[in-house]
């Protein structure tokens, strides 16, 4: 059912079960117990950054479908999508799994564009176990979108580090799981910056746009919630989109953090913080739904938010497009 | 002249406005503590090299004019080795332009662009990609020792 512009609510949707695999550094973190593998080699035993990242994305898959009691076999389609070119890393592990697939970019913003897009099509009916989550790789990302990973650029303390690993969630109606209960879908906003490196800055608007949006089209308000995390604003951006709030009239304090944030230490040397698909799916993934089934938190919205930028399109100056989607995840009240 | 639309106008505001705040929010990068690095990491590459020459000079009979090939040489060894054991790019985050600017740092590019392309093959990911950073460095600095080179030709015609 669709409320005001984009939101859309779901009834009977949950999530089923959840698995996440990572790299070093993140098991190094604050959140390593949330996690359900952590790799202590960032080539995760393979020969390539790609095959690295592919790695943890099937192992995850793998994990989460078997966590949830079920053989791949029974899922029905896997929505999935990652950072690299084409989307590699998806596909070639829906390669691996042999699960109908639908491939989706939405740079960081893709761990809630794929559950979104999972929950409503369970939600019509059109399949009963859907494979959702992205991946990111810190190495591949560097060679994509930066320089060579040993290359000795300097960086700007505003610069952020994209998290290794891989976050996967099976959706599906069930008995147990917290619920999927509300997605607004975000549109895509350019506020004019051109830094590559501060992401932050760029996405915090989009953030900030889609989470006034789901507020207007639900009726609720930041106290409804006990956390809203956004995927990747980090160090730069968080307290930026924190201000636009309270300007829009959302008292964003006693709720709001971030996935970037809370995914590494202070003393990591990651910059301003994490970012990467792998951020939001992480700490969603892990973290949150670990809190969710200990009942800790009951209602959390989780908002990833994406730069839809590539290297081509800031190498010819054009500016940096960013988007946000927001899921709402809830357990049922007793 | 095309006249901007008022909505046009107050969006380009916005941005600009927003644009301002962002500079202000974000830590931008400690000047003059980078310079001070800079120049000191720069320098201590610089003070390697000329050790490396005096050595080459008073132990191996070169000449001052000849020993500067052969420290060009082990300096680019020394900054190709550490760039495969990953130490170079730890050493570019804290001296900047110090370990950029020198030959180790042109050394750098190549090796690290090297490495990381080794995946792709040998002849379309190494040999397409050493130069991909390097490559902007070669052709212009090869436009410009042209041009020099024409007008000191001109120079001493006069």
């Amino acid at each position: 059912m669709k409320h005001g512009r984009s939101t859309w609510e779901f009834n009977k949707v949950r999530i089923l079960s959840s698995a996440v695999a990572v790299g070093p550094k993140e098991g190094q973190g604050p959140l390593q117990e949330d996690f359900d593998i952590i790799h202590e080699d960032l080539y995760i035993g393979q020969d390539t950054w790609e095959k690295a990242e592919r790695k943890l994305f099937e192992e995850a898959v793998d994990l989460a479908i078997q966590k949830a009691g079920l053989t791949s076999n029974q899922i029905n389609l896997m929505i999935a999508g990652d950072l690299l070119k084409q989307i590699i890393s998806a596909s070639f592990t829906a390669s691996y799994a042999q699960i109908p697939f639908l491939g989706v970019y939405g740079a960081c913003s893709t761990s809630m564009e794929s559950l979104s897009l999972a929950a409503s099509l369970v939600e019509a009916g059109y399949a009963d176990y859907v494979v959702t989550g992205c991946s990111s790789h810190n190495a591949t990302a560097e060679k994509q979108y930066r320089y060579p990973t040993e290359y000795g650029g300097q960086k700007p303390p505003y610069a952020q580090w994209t998290v290794a690993g891989a976050g996967v969630s099976v959706v599906g109606e069930g008995l147990v799981g917290p619920k999927v209960r509300y997605a607004t879908i975000g549109k895509v906003i350019d506020m004019g910056l051109k830094d590559p490196f501060d992401m932050g800055s760029a996405m915090a608007p989009a953030a900030v746009d889609t989470i006034a949006q789901h507020f207007k089209d639900t009726g609720r308000l930041p106290n409804d919630y006990d956390l809203i995390v956004t995927g990747d604003l980090a160090g730069v951006g968080y307290p930026i989109a924190k201000k636009l709030l309270k300007e829009q009239g959302y008292d964003m304090s006693t709720v709001y953090n971030d996935c970037g944030l809370m995914m590494y230490h202070a003393d990591q040397k990651v910059f301003a913080g994490g970012s990467g698909c792998a951020s939001s799916a992480s700490v969603t993934y892990g973290h949150i739904m670990k809190q969710l089934n200990q009942k800790r938190l009951n209602k959390v919205l989780v908002v990833a938010t994406g730069a839809l930028l590539s290297p081509i399109s800031y190498q010819q100056g054009e500016t940096i497009p960013c988007i946000a989607h927001a899921v709402s995840i809830e357990n049922e009240e007793d | 002249m095309k006249q901007s639309t008022g909505k046009k106008r107050m969006d380009n505001e916005k941005k600009r406005k927003y644009q301002q705040m962002t500079m202000k929010m974000r830590p931008n990068p400690p000047i003059i503590s980078n310079s001070i690095k800079a120049f000191l990491v720069g320098g201590a590459i610089s003070l390697l090299g000329q050790g490396i020459q005096n050595i080459y000079i008073n132990y191996f009979d070169f000449s001052k004019e000849q020993a500067g090939n052969p420290t060009v040489a082990t300096l680019i060894f020394i900054s190709a080795l550490l760039t495969g054991l990953g130490v170079y790019d730890k050493i570019g985050q804290f001296a900047g332009a110090g370990s950029a600017v020198p030959v180790t740092g042109f050394a750098n590019s190549i090796a690290s662009a090297a490495l990381e392309h080794r995946s792709e093959g040998i002849v379309l990911g190494v040999g397409g990609n050493m130069f991909k950073l390097a490559g902007s460095v070669i052709v212009f600095g090869v436009v410009a020792a042209f041009f020099i080179a024409l007008i000191k030709t001109l120079i001493s015609l006069i």
